[in-house]
């Protein structure tokens, strides 16, 4: 496989950006927090992507995770709402300005939990957004909870065995019809970087659970979201790479060692395959990889399921391509004929 | 005694059973006597129930045109055999019922005072009304043929009412105007000519008004504020205004060539999600509302208060109802206004509308939009089952005369000329900041928004000044807003003693005004409260008053105790709750009894 580099200035992106304008504030979380590699990853995919930072939305819940849009392109408008409730400002802000790239970024006790409705609900509408789980199993800013995306059996700091089944965010969105579904580890960035490029260029609802350990609290044996357990059982599906929507971007692979998938905008998906024959537009399919992925206790890590044909929620809306936020009062109210009309069915 | 002719001033109550399509046949018969030039006041007391409960709807008549309640029954459509031993006793002296001739009349359903008026309604349906499927609902047709009969409506009225009703599908019509036929041809062979009570066209009272809901007036107001996005989750008695919406936005707001709509709605999962996609949507600068019951306001107490402290435009209408949740979801009450104030945890007071009138509802609920914009803030506005649910006889509602005010926004061109700014930096000294919206191209445009936990550039801040500081610029917006806020509406002659109310209960209050001076020669100043925090105008009127009674329907005087709050000991002295809260909309009675009874040792003393 190869990928012509376009030709721009050293050190830019495509809209002529430094690498250093993506950054944000330093991160208050813990040395070795899974969150600040991501935080890092998403540096680099919004650079590399060339997301334009007024454009960006950061929206986040509550929770160590929803910290982190303070951590990156500090120029970009950001929106901490409450706990679990993300998705209704995502849907609100998306239907408001649909140029905006919307992002938010939730934990597993945020999503899992407390905000299941609304993760649900806004899976169901596809709103064109990207929705990142920093899933460590664990509440941390309370010291060390189980959450619901903690696997059965998996044992805290403290000894306490979670009896309970696990929520797997990835097979309830492949359920609910989710659009773009991926599973990821924070420890991987070779990985986690094109696919969060391609959730950016996905027109509709991109998850990924990105399984980030909790240093302090849940990374120790015994425990299945530590470092140790997901580099030795993290199954991956294939190798992704992103291709950017570009005229010069030539992309050259052997035939039967790659599924291309075109994204909405023209940009590229490329899953490279390795050991496993694997079709990522094959919904029936991804479940049962997820399912026999937990039969065996392995973590199965890749873009699990996408579908490019669904529309998003302002395209079901059939809303105007001019903000709903930029019209005025010519566009909004009508007439004084229309009114006058309307007032005489009344009379 | 030789009864009087009573002309124009009566009250129909049709009692039937819910579901069986009575709803079409009352508002038929409401709209006919509005179109003969009779003031109509319809009441829709109905269960929370599809089918199978009682279920009853009121229309009175009053040449005064009074829109209140009436307590008192003149005219009875009894067509529901559960109800009929309780209904019967209610109607006046010298009323009429209407009855199905099957139900048996013994005891106190027999009575020698009124005049009944057996209708075989389920056999005439039976034998004459040959459209099967619509049997049920044409048999309610029948009453308003005798009603039509016995009362001298105008029948060109009710078919005029009809055409309204089914819009252009004259084979509708016709069919229900023969049931209508047949009620009047049976009325007419079958009895005899009363002349107790009359309807008689009249001219100067409905010409050129309207009739019109609260929510559709809601409604109208969100749609000439700009409002784009709707969220909500359907609650009796809000779902209708967010439907009234969509309607009209669908007749106006989608381009023709394109098909494009220039709004969205969105049915969300909950409230606190529907209240979540309003502030998501006014962050990016769109106008946005979401309408509800008090179940809902309690579910989106959590975001209210982020919305008070991240300071997010918002406006919430809340069609009250009686509470709680698993309460009497279709009956009426003014029961959240104190809970509404200071919705959130931690210390929060909300801008707060109380609009009185179908009109007002309109206007309020358009000024909610600019004030909301204006003051960086969720805006509440409080509606009920009553001025929500009902029709009202109105004007004709203005085309606004002014545009959107978008309030304190900083646009790309003006952060040129800024040389820098802070998203909660008090430029002004009103308390109101200045904010730019997601989108700005400008690479100082953007902000993190995030609860009370932030200085004045909007950076995180755990510090106990800067906290304190955020807190009391806040409450500085709050006084700035209540110079803001509509004025009460006062009407003051001088007089000692006074009323006070808000809301739906303001049309009760005119009605009793003139009981008091014509009964009980008393004669009383008023004032209508229309928004919180309470205008200056409100202490100022309670100072020139000994008396000022407070009427409102709830059981603990919730806004009587808000304004106490804010009153001096001397001044909150003076305040007297009137309290009504039975779940029907309140009638004059319920306020003139007790203030006659409270003011009659005053009115010795003073002789």
């Amino acid at each position: 496989m190869a990928v012509a580099p376009a030709s721009r200035p050293a050190n830019t992106n495509r809209l002529g950006l430094t690498r250093e304008l993506y950054k944000g504030a330093p991160t208050t979380l813990c040395a070795g927090c899974g969150h600040n590699s991501i935080t890092n990853h998403l540096v680099k995919a919004l650079y590399e992507y060339g997301a334009a930072p007024h454009l960006l939305a950061k929206l986040s819940g509550i929770g160590c995770s929803s910290k982190t849009p303070a951590y990156f392109v500090d120029r970009a408008h950001g929106f901490n709402g409450v706990h679990g409730r993300m998705p209704s400002i995502a849907t609100g802000a998306g239907l408001g300005n649909r140029e905006l790239l919307v992002l938010g970024i939730s934990g597993d006790g945020d999503t899992a939990s407390i905000g299941l409705g609304q993760y649900c609900h806004l899976l169901r509408r596809n709103l064109d957004c990207t929705y990142i789980i920093e899933d460590n199993g664990c509440y941390g800013l309370t010291k060390g909870q189980f959450s619901a995306t903690a696997d059965i059996g998996a044992v805290l700091k403290k000894g306490q065995v979670n009896e309970f089944e696990t929520i797997d965010v990835c097979g309830l969105a492949i359920e609910l019809g989710a659009t773009f579904v991926a599973r990821s580890f924070s420890g991987d960035g070779k990985q986690l970087v094109p696919l969060l490029e391609a959730a950016f260029a996905h027109k509709g609802t991109a998850v990924l659970d990105i399984i980030s350990p909790c240093t302090t609290f849940n990374d120790h044996v015994g425990s299945t979201k530590s470092y140790a357990y997901v580099k030795e059982h993290d199954f991956l599906l294939h190798t992704p790479d992103f291709v950017p929507a570009a005229d010069d971007v030539v992309v050259d692979y052997e035939p039967g060692t790659v599924q291309d998938i075109e994204l909405e905008d023209g940009s590229h998906i490329l899953l490279r395959k390795l050991e496993m024959e694997y079709d990522a537009t094959d919904r029936i399919g991804a479940l049962t990889v997820i399912h026999e992925a937990r039969a065996n206790g392995e973590l199965v890590t890749g873009l699990l399921f996408i579908n490019t044909k669904a529309s998003d929620l302002a395209t079901r809306e059939k809303l105007p391509p001019t903000p709903l936020a930029h019209l005025g009062e010519d566009d909004l109210r009508p007439s004084v004929d229309q009114w006058s009309a309307l007032m005489a069915e009344f009379a | 005694m030789a009864q009087s002719q009573i002309v124009n001033d009566l009250t129909i109550q049709a009692a039937t059973v819910n579901g069986s399509g009575s709803q079409s046949s009352n508002l038929v018969l409401t709209k006919a006597i509005f179109r003969m030039g009779i003031p109509v006041a319809p009441k829709n007391v109905f269960p929370s129930n599809i089918e199978g409960l009682p279920t009853w709807f009121d229309v009175r008549v009053s040449p005064d045109g009074y829109q209140c309640r009436s307590r008192d029954t003149d005219i009875l459509v009894a067509l529901n055999i559960n109800t009929w031993a309780t209904d019967v006793p209610v109607v006046r002296p010298g009323g009429l019922i209407v009855h199905e001739a099957t139900y048996a009349r013994s005891g106190e359903t027999d009575r020698s005072d009124v005049t009944y008026y057996p209708v075989p309604f389920a056999k005439l349906a039976k034998e004459r009304i040959t459209a099967e499927g619509l049997r049920k609902y044409l048999t309610n047709m029948i009453y308003v043929g005798v009603l039509v009969e016995l009362l001298g409506i105008e029948i060109e009225a009710v078919e005029g009412a009809l055409r309204d009703q089914f819009r252009s599908k004259l084979k509708a019509v016709e069919t229900n105007m023969e049931a209508v036929r047949l009620g009047v041809d049976y009325a007419r062979e079958n009895f005899e000519p009363q002349d107790r009570y009359r309807l008689q066209r009249i001219s100067g009272r409905t010409e050129g008004k309207i009739l019109i809901e609260g929510n559709q007036a809601a409604a109208l107001g969100g749609l000439m504020a700009g409002c784009t996005v709707a969220a909500w989750y359907p609650i009796t008695p809000s779902s209708s205004l967010c439907e009234y919406f969509i309607q009209y936005a669908e007749r106006t707001r989608v381009d023709p060539a394109t098909g494009e709509r220039r709004f969205s709605v969105i049915q969300a999962e909950d409230e606190l999600a529907a209240i979540g996609m309003v502030f998501g949507a006014t962050w990016t600068g769109a106008r946005a509302m979401t309408a509800t019951a008090g179940p809902g306001i309690s579910l989106m107490a959590e975001y209210a208060g982020l919305g008070y402290y991240a300071e997010l435009p918002g406006v919430i209408w809340d069609i009250q109802r009686v509470g709680p949740s698993t309460g009497l979801p279709t009956r009426t009450m003014q029961g959240d206004v104190g809970f509404v104030y200071t919705l959130s945890h931690g210390d929060t007071r909300h801008i707060v509308l109380l609009p009185g009138t179908v009109q007002e509802a309109y206007e309020l609920g358009m000024a909610a939009f600019d004030l909301a914009d204006r003051f960086q803030t969720p805006v509440f506005v409080l509606s009920d089952l009553d001025l929500g649910m009902n029709l009202w006889i109105s004007e004709p509602f203005p085309y606004p005369e002014k545009g959107f005010d978008r309030g304190k926004v900083l646009t790309k061109e003006d952060l040129k000329t800024v040389k820098s700014w802070g998203r909660y930096r008090d430029v002004d000294g009103d308390g109101i900041t200045y904010r730019t919206l997601p989108g700005t191209a400008d690479a100082n445009a953007g902000y993190f928004t995030r609860g009370s936990g932030h200085d004045e550039d909007a950076r995180y801040s755990e510090r106990p000044d800067v906290y304190q500081r955020n807190l009391d610029r806040i409450a500085r917006k709050h006084e700035t807003a209540r110079g803001a806020v509509p004025k009460p509406v006062i009407d003051e002659a001088g007089h000692a003693v006074a009323i006070l109310a808000y809301g739906s209960t303001h049309h009760a209050v005119v009605e009793a005004l003139d009981i008091l001076r014509d009964e009980a020669s008393l004669e009383l100043d008023y004032i209508r409260v229309r928004a919180l925090p309470f205008s200056p105008e409100v202490a100022a009127f309670i100072e020139r008053h000994e008396r000022v009674y407070c009427v409102e329907q709830n059981r603990d005087g919730q806004l009587g105790a808000l304004l106490r709050a804010e009153l001096s000991g001397r001044l909150a002295d003076r305040l007297r709750p009137i309290l009504h809260y039975n779940g029907v909309p309140i009638d004059a009675r319920s306020i003139t009894d007790p203030l006659v009874e409270a003011e009659r040792p005053a009115a010795a003393v003073a002789v």
